[in-house]
């Protein structure tokens, strides 16, 4: 813990660089994920077939939530940056419960899948759709776990005002998730 | 056969394999360590020898670039090389020979000139006592361009027949080619000749001077079909239809092998290319093509009862689960064809003489011969074998 | 010699705990040199096997596990963590800073190497080494043709190294960047730290890929999923591409700090700074960039097309200008200078003279024709270990012999070191050499035997004589290190009078490095009248406590995969102390 106290070569955070940079590897992450998601568009040899089964309504309505996630930590930020901590805690909350509505929404479209027939091996979109998303998913879950240590950290008064940098390395990596998501969503759903 | 490469030179190869045998049971190789430490004991004989008695490491060495030296004179002749890339036999082959001949002569002169003149930099500018310290020099932009540009200009000397090369030998073939498709199986060949109605095993004919077009597809896993004298390899992908194409041009017996690891007999994995003269090839086509002679086999004659027995046996022990013979009851798909095995060179993927007793040991025992092989040990009885063995070797 | 007894004293604990980026570096480089031992005796076994022809020393089945670990050990075992080795000590002390970035991130990123590297190997005792090769071509890797546990060693062993690879790496990336000296700017960092850096971003940007390739043939494994399996529609080409997108990349991975290394021995040797500094860097620079655009130069032979072909000949060839810069700037940096010849420079210019010839048979190959005779046989085999033997381990070797008396603060002994340069050097091009003819002549490599009259037997008779001196070479070099670090002639500060930091300070250098972090006002800054500016101390600098939960996190995430091999529980006993790690490291007391 002794990084913050230090004087720093750019004079940003160390902590904030080794975000950028994590974001950086996690782009070629998703974006191998991506591609083969993409090679296998199409290729699978028996059904269910992706047009039989996503639902786009649905999906668009779990996708604004998880935007409005971002919103929430927006808010968040701001709020302990100006040293309101009541409302710090409040947004904190609500970034999670949005991350976790979005996440109820994905179980709960992984169960569907799964009743309709779509099983991890049952065909190439299976496993592709599957692992890409889940990835996403397991992305998303660190992340409301992530928030809600926060929240703790600032129910027992350990965060302060003091204490902003480490609710921005938060936020960018939830926004981060949020933008992977927007980019899955394009793919997965609206080019299906 | 003389092929102008400065290490090609089966006359001088004669002479260097021929007291190959001498140096290849395993227990004399600890003593090859042995001429670079001298015979002391104890544990600090290094320190002692070397750094008292005026000891150089760098006299030291001389006497060691000599023996080096030996090595590559040694390095520079081989031995005769039975399945070299070097030795071109058709126009992929010949093609691709004389690209790499451009780029290992230029390679060679990079080579002489960058190692000279780090070698001249070095002796040249050794630390002299009571010089002055050198002059800082940080760079110079004249030279940075000079040497960003000069091996620019090589590299496109390099590229341009490369490329010219790519687009000849990578697209399908332009004249009328005679199809062969190529299966790769763990761990054997399987030819077909849809043209000609023909299926066998790890022994491939093609007529001289008729280019092949050979469509490659995998039963398994990735393989890769490499005859080096025909020209380059190219992988055999489950899944994947590839092709390669080539026209030989001397008739001959080649051989190739797998050459993309594909488990655990992958070294084992070889095959053989008869090249031979049109007629000679149309006259191995017919008697493949034809339903093969079954030999004589009633029990009237010695030789008869031999054969019948050998085919009996074949038919209910088992072998006719993986493999082919047209015509019969045998009709696995497992293994290689075997219709005409009596008249190839090689058995057991081009790894054993084609005789009776080397078929014999191989159907006694098959993973002793070809350790991994999917070919089970049948349990038959040594006359079961020997019977066996008459049979097939009398498939011509 | 102020706080050398303290850098390395202290029991076993405080080797466990430690997070000081010294006591880290010595770590990596003690198990990265005995993981080079171990996967040397792989090779040494495999050429004697090759010694004759039709030998049966060796069985092909314990043969495809020797090469497949062999390499795969070579490059995630040893040669990476003996770079890291390098990045952990040097890089804080050639930029002037305490420690890394994240002290405790580092330990981590050791120990998760080191449980990694051991998980892999314990395959040895339950069922066999992994035997599909380092690079795992798909579908021999599929549980029908590769059943049993031996395959699931190597996708969750390289899984775990590939974690600490990029932890350690972005850790570099954070300290490069924000952790320098005051006046230290980029343009005045030593080469080695550039090349650190340069690394670090390859390793960040290239794990990815290969891990998404693991993880889809993990989940072919485990739970039937079809990515890599034919008759389900998957296609095995794609697992080429997942895996050289990284490999090739990985190849500039282990070979730039070999570069940086030799950048800094060099001009230190010839007594002047590094000719054309600012293009040495870019040219580093610019084959990490084409480094991400030339992997289907591994893939010529499956067939990817004319076009394909034609634009990856074009970029692979490319990236022999900026070596050819390179190479050429140092020749100009030994030229006009007053060369030393001492042991690190000897095998930097051994480096140099081996590194120019695997590049030639990297040009040889860059051409698709002729690489479709020579991939796959021997001549790549020699390629690539005149590329990393002759180029990256001789780089290394001048680096452990030059930084070898600021770490112990004794020197190695030079005569032995001469011994052992020469005979490495014949050594090894008695053994790699002859292995071009061999390729040319047409042997395959991973191929366990030969038959007799092949032309094969006398150069692979050489290639085994050479193997056995190299092997001896090797442990003359062990000799020097054990007889040195005992009684090694004593080295002060700065034995070779270097340019750069590190050589500021004591050796060993004390546990915060600087008493008052210095000023930078040069690139070579020992070599300037007021190059650098020690400003005055204001008493001793407070540095980080030794924490024990870097190691109880690695070895958490040791559990998920031994777990995935033995039973479920363990993976939720992994987890709950991965989840146990992180809060109790997150909560810790910063003490001091």
């Amino acid at each position: 813990m002794s990084a913050e106290a230090m004087h720093t070569t750019t004079g940003l955070p160390n902590r904030k660089i080794l975000m950028w940079a994590f974001i950086g590897s996690e782009c070629m992450l998703f974006g191998s994920l991506i591609i083969t998601y993409l090679v296998y568009r199409g290729r699978s040899l028996t059904g269910p077939y992706p047009e039989e089964l996503l639902n786009i309504p649905f999906i668009t309505v779990t996708t604004f939530v998880l935007l409005m996630s971002s919103l929430a930590m927006v808010l968040a930020l701001s709020a302990v940056q100006r040293g309101d901590m009541k409302w710090t805690k409040l947004w904190l909350l609500s970034t999670a419960l949005l991350g976790l509505v979005f996440l109820g929404g994905q179980v709960y479209e992984f169960s569907h899948f799964y009743h309709e027939g779509l099983g991890l091996s049952t065909n190439l979109f299976g496993g592709s759709f599957f692992l890409l998303t889940g990835f996403h998913g397991a992305h998303v879950s660190v992340g409301v776990l992530w928030l809600l240590s926060l929240l703790g950290m600032a129910m027992r008064g350990r965060l302060t005002p003091e204490s902003t940098e480490i609710v921005e390395v938060t936020g960018l990596y939830w926004h981060f998730v949020d933008v992977v998501w927007i980019v899955l969503f394009t793919i997965i759903y609206l080019l299906v | 056969m003389s092929t102008g490469w400065p290490w090609y030179s089966p006359a001088a190869a004669r002479s260097v394999t021929e007291p190959r045998r001498s140096l290849t049971s395993p227990g004399d190789r600890p003593s090859v360590a042995v001429p670079s430490s001298p015979h002391t004991s104890g544990g600090s004989f290094l320190s002692r020898f070397l750094l008292h008695r005026n000891f150089s490491a760098d006299r030291y060495a001389k006497t060691l670039l000599g023996v080096a030296a030996a090595g590559f004179l040694l390095s520079a002749c081989g031995g005769e090389y039975t399945q070299s890339a070097m030795v071109p036999r058709s126009d992929f082959a010949r093609n691709v020979d004389e690209l790499f001949r451009g780029i290992f002569w230029w390679a060679v002169a990079v080579f002489v000139l960058v190692e000279g003149a780090l070698l001249v930099a070095v002796l040249r500018f050794r630390e002299k006592p009571g010089a002055d310290e050198p002059k800082p020099v940080h760079g110079n932009t004249v030279l940075e361009i000079t040497w960003t540009l000069a091996p620019a200009i090589v590299l496109i000397l390099i590229a341009i027949p490369t490329i010219r090369s790519i687009w000849l030998v990578d697209r399908p073939p332009t004249t009328e080619a005679m199809v062969v498709e190529v299966i790769g199986h763990q761990w054997w060949w399987e030819f077909r000749y849809p043209e000609l109605g023909v299926v066998t095993a790890n022994e491939m004919h093609l007529p001289v001077g008729r280019t092949v077009d050979v469509r490659l597809r995998s039963a398994d896993v990735i393989h890769s079909f490499w005859f080096p004298q025909m020209g380059g390899k190219r992988d055999v992908i489950p899944g994947h239809e590839t092709f390669v194409w080539f026209t030989p041009d001397s008739t001959g017996r080649y051989t190739g092998q797998c050459a993309e690891f594909c488990g655990i007999a992958h070294a084992l994995m070889k095959m053989e290319l008869v090249v031979e003269e049109p007629d000679a090839f149309e006259s191995w086509a017919e008697s493949m093509g034809a339903e093969v002679v079954l030999p004589a086999a009633d029990d009237t004659t010695e030789s008869g009862a031999l054969l019948a027995a050998g085919s009996r046996a074949f038919m209910s022990g088992g072998c006719i689960a993986c493999h082919t013979i047209a015509g019969t009851l045998a009709r696995g798909v497992l293994g290689p064809d075997l219709t005409h095995i009596g008249g190839r060179r090689t058995i057991a993927s081009g790894i054993l003489e084609n005789t009776p007793e080397e078929m014999a040991r191989w159907i006694r025992d098959p993973q002793a011969v070809k350790p991994g092989v999917l070919m089970p040990t049948m349990g038959l009885s040594v006359e079961q074998i020997q019977t066996i063995t008459t049979y097939l070797q009398g498939l011509k | 010699m102020s706080g050398g007894g303290s850098l390395y004293g202290g029991g076993l604990w405080s080797w466990v705990t430690t997070v000081d980026h010294k006591r880290i570096g010595i770590l990596y480089g003690v198990s990265a040199l005995i993981f080079f031992l171990v996967g040397g005796v792989e090779a040494l076994l495999m050429r004697l096997q090759l010694g004759s022809p039709e030998n049966t020393l060796i069985s092909a089945d314990l043969y495809n596990q020797l090469f497949t670990m062999h390499g795969t050990t070579m490059v995630f075992l040893a040669i990476m963590p003996l770079s890291a080795a390098f990045f952990n000590f040097l890089i804080p002390l050639q930029i002037g800073a305490r420690d890394v970035a994240f002290p405790r991130l580092n330990a981590f990123s050791f120990w998760l190497f080191l449980f990694g590297g051991l998980f892999i190997n314990a395959s040895f005792f339950f069922g066999g080494a992994p035997d599909t090769g380092w690079f795992g071509y798909a579908n021999l890797t599929s549980t029908q043709y590769s059943p049993g546990m031996r395959v699931d060693f190597w996708v969750m062993g390289l899984q775990v190294l590939g974690v600490s690879s990029i932890v350690a790496a972005l850790n570099f990336i954070v300290t490069i960047i924000n952790l320098r000296a005051p006046g230290m700017k980029l343009m005045r960092m030593p080469p080695f730290v550039w090349m650190t850096l340069v690394t670090s971003f390859l390793l960040v940007l290239a794990f990815p890929a290969i891990t998404v390739g693991l993880v889809l043939l993990m989940f072919d494994r485990t739970f039937g999923t079809v990515f890599f399996n034919p008759s389900g529609g998957g296609d095995v080409v794609l697992w080429q591409h997942l895996f050289w997108i990284f490999g090739h990349p990985e190849v500039y991975i282990l070979l730039l700090p070999s570069l940086g290394i030799v950048s800094e021995v060099i001009p230190t040797f010839s007594r002047k700074p590094l000719f054309g500094y600012p293009f040495v860097i870019y040219s580093g620079i610019l084959i990490a960039f084409l480094g991400f655009g030339v992997w289907a130069h591994h893939m010529f032979a499956v067939g990817l097309g004319p076009i394909g072909n034609t634009v990856f000949s074009a970029t692979t060839m490319l990236i022999a200008i900026p070596t050819g810069v390179k190479i050429f700037n140092w020749i100009a940096t030994l030229w006009g200078g007053s060369i030393r010849l001492r042991t690190p420079l000897y095998f930097a210019l051994g480096f140099v003279s081996m590194f120019i010839i695997g590049g030639l048979s990297g040009v040889m190959h860059s051409s698709p024709p002729t690489d479709l005779q020579q991939t796959d046989t021997y001549f790549v085999v020699a390629h690539i270990h005149y590329v990393l033997f002759g180029g990256v381990i001789f780089g290394l070797f001048s680096g452990i012999y030059y930084w070898f008396p600021k770490i112990t603060g004794r020197r190695l002994s030079e005569g032995i070191g001469k011994l052992h340069f020469w005979l490495m050097l014949i050594a090894f091009n008695l053994t790699f050499f002859p292995q071009h003819f061999l390729g040319l002549g047409g042997m395959p490599r991973r191929t366990y035997t030969y038959q007799e009259g092949m032309g094969f037997d006398d150069l692979n008779r050489l290639s085994t004589i050479g193997s056995l001196i190299l092997g001896f070479s090797i442990l003359v070099f062990v000799y020097n290190l054990l007889k040195s670090l005992r009684s090694g002639e004593q080295a002060g500060p700065d034995p070779w009078e270097g340019a750069t930091l590190e050589w500021s300070i004591s050796s060993p250098p004390p546990h915060y490095n600087f008493m008052s972090i210095p000023e930078v006002k040069s690139r070579d800054p020992l070599w300037h009248p007021g190059g650098v500016v020690v400003p005055d101390a204001a008493g001793e600098p407070l540095m980080p406590g030794p924490s024990f939960w870097p190691v109880v996190l690695a070895f958490g995430v040791l559990l998920l995969p031994v777990g995935a091999l033995t039973m479920l529980p363990v993976v939720f006993a992994g987890l709950a102390v991965v989840l146990v790690g992180i809060y109790g490291w997150a909560f810790e007391p910063a003490e001091h």
